[in-house]
């Protein structure tokens, strides 16, 4: 069953078609990549899930629901979660406050401190709890903010680009964290350019071209495409 | 059990992460600040002592604008429009009723929440209009110099609400003091020694209210708001919810700020409500440090007095100095003066207990 599915969804801005009547469905449980070169739509299309651009025309659904109109925070409530490329984090807060912000919603005032706990230990970041949030490494903020969206214990993690200016070691440790996530029950949907990390964790890839899904298949398939070699992997090659 | 939870729960949030001045030494320090302020009547003149009330006057003001600019991180130019609505109103109604059975304790409870209702009906465009930064500002700025000219031409006998007259740009006066029904008779409380402790103690109650409102689930997401809304709201939090009940209660306060200096002079006038009324206060709260209360407090009470002193001394320059001392926090001290001193004096102490946290 498709936990997230797109019906025939178009987002102009002004002139500039920038998703063209896409079809898609996100399987219940997967871990699925969405690539294509830049300027292809992958944000746009991110933005359409989450509800802070509202689509010119076509639906959304989740779990079956329609959400094409419901605010991003009612979103959120109902089980998506987001990390954003650029981490969006409370800089001039603690590593414990953030995750703290995080849980407090959805968690009863005694279970925090334990489960702040936990999820500090997950994030490898037990040692720096008190630091400000602003003070931590790239790759620290970045997992940081991985916990604030796993925090919420979503059924849905959307992440806009995990790796991005992850060093190589980081990136494979993010890989393990994602799919250590995934077999606790949580689909995934990440847009990403690292094909090494796409090919770690991705059990589905599409490729987005020009705003339409161009082809769709295993990392594989993909990559034996030949048209997409061409607009794609073609030039992040050569 | 519960009673120690519950306890034990309120000293955790006065003392929480989103307050500058914690631990035995702050608290310490706090005592015996409150200590001398209680004494301070004893070693003073009547009279002194409740003209220096008007400085109390205006502190919960500046600690709603901390709230609302210094942890909501959204510049309300407009404290001065609640303070206005809740002078005139308690005015209009002290006026029509007296002062007797309580009635002016009734009249400032009705006062401030005409300020709350007028901010939440404004706060609610505002907010769910998605208005925000230098517009929201802007709006707020012209709310209150709207009301100072709407005031200022009710001059003429048509503007009279029941008994009490409006009175234009000469202001409306005559009101009654604060009244208290006790056993023994009434106590008025005219600007003198009664009148001090018991704004003292609404001080320090709002003071210590607003420390466990800040460092509460409420005040957490507050905060989160100002570092990034857009994460905020991707955590499942309706940020317009968060920044409407900030917006309401700081201008509450301003509201009882108005209705405690109209009573305290038995006066006010449009002015109040004007553009050198509005600028002040964020040049109080930037100045000593918006994001804390405790330094919006000191810095409050020490920007005043300095004004104070400066107009009395003869200098027609004190709002020249203001200027001056608002650019300069900007340029020297973004975080304010009290702040950064608060901070490094703070940083020292933590240098030296480094491990306990």
């Amino acid at each position: 069953m498709a936990i997230l599915q797109t019906r025939d969804l178009n987002k102009w801005f002004g002139g500039l078609h920038v998703t063209g009547g896409v079809d898609f469905a996100l399987e219940d449980g997967e871990i699925h990549c969405l690539i294509g070169p830049n300027g292809a739509g992958k944000s746009t299309l991110f933005r359409l899930f989450l509800g802070e651009h509202l689509p010119t025309s076509g639906q959304i659904f989740y779990q079956g629901e329609d959400i094409t109109k419901a605010k991003p925070f009612e979103r959120i409530r109902r089980g998506i979660s987001v990390k954003f490329q650029v981490p969006g984090i409370f800089k001039a807060l603690s590593v414990r406050q953030n995750l703290q912000i995080a849980l407090q919603h959805h968690r009863l005032p005694e279970e925090l401190d334990e489960e702040i706990d936990r999820l500090l230990e997950f994030l490898k970041l037990t040692d720096a709890r008190y630091q400000l949030a602003g003070n931590l490494s790239h790759g620290q903020k970045q997992w940081l903010e991985i916990g604030m969206a796993v925090a919420l214990r979503p059924r849905l993690l959307l992440l806009d680009e995990p790796t991005a200016g992850m060093t190589p070691d980081e990136t494979a440790a993010t890989g393990e964290m994602v799919q250590e996530l995934n077999r606790d029950g949580v689909t995934v949907l990440a847009v990403e350019h690292d094909m090494a990390f796409v090919r770690q964790i991705a059990h589905r890839v599409t490729v987005l071209h020009f705003g339409k899904i161009f082809a769709q298949g295993t990392i594989d398939e993909i990559v034996s495409d030949e048209r997409v070699a061409a607009i794609y992997l073609g030039d992040a090659h050569a | 059990m519960a009673r120690a939870n519950l306890l034990s729960s309120t000293i955790r949030l006065l003392d929480g992460p989103q307050t500058l001045g914690r631990g035995r030494p702050f608290w310490t320090s706090f005592a015996l600040v409150l200590v001398l302020a209680c004494a301070y009547p004893m070693f003073a003149d009547g009279y002194d002592v409740g003209n220096n009330v008007y400085f109390f006057n205006w502190v919960f003001m500046a600690l709603g604008l901390s709230l609302i600019w210094g942890y909501g991180g959204t510049l309300s130019f407009g404290q001065t429009a609640f303070f206005g609505v809740a002078g005139y109103s308690y005015g209009v109604i002290s006026t029509n009723f007296g002062d007797a059975y309580g009635l002016t304790l009734v009249a400032l409870i009705a006062s401030v929440a005409a300020a709350a209702l007028f901010s939440a009906v404004l706060g609610y465009f505002l907010f769910f209009g998605r208005i925000s930064g230098v517009f929201l500002g802007i709006v707020t700025l012209s709310v209150t110099l709207v009301l100072e000219r709407f005031m200022a031409q009710t001059a003429g006998p048509e503007w009279q609400v029941g008994t009490a007259r409006l009175n234009g740009y000469n202001g409306m006066g005559g009101m009654p003091s604060l009244t208290i029904p006790w056993f023994g008779g009434d106590i008025v409380l005219f600007p003198d020694v009664q009148l001090y402790y018991c704004t003292l103690a609404l001080l320090v109650a709002c003071y210590l209210g607003l420390r466990l409102l800040v460092n509460s689930r409420f005040g957490n997401v507050l905060v989160a708001i100002r570092e990034n809304p857009q994460r905020a709201e991707m955590l499942g939090y309706d940020i317009r919810v968060y920044q409407l009940v900030a917006f309401v209660i700081g201008s509450a306060l301003a509201g009882l700020s108005g209705v405690l200096y109209t009573s305290w002079g038995n006066y006010i006038t449009p002015a109040s409500m004007g553009m050198t009324a509005a600028a002040l206060p964020i040049v109080w709260v930037a100045v000593g440090g918006r994001s804390d209360l405790t330094t919006t407090l000191i810095g409050t009470l020490i920007v005043l007095g300095g004004f104070q002193a400066l107009t009395i001394h003869g200098s027609q320059y004190a709002l020249v100095v203001m200027g001056v001392l608002l650019v300069l926090t900007v340029l020297i001290a973004p975080r304010g003066l009290v702040f950064s001193l608060g901070a490094l004096a703070g940083g020292m102490f933590r240098r030296k207990t480094a491990g306990r946290e």
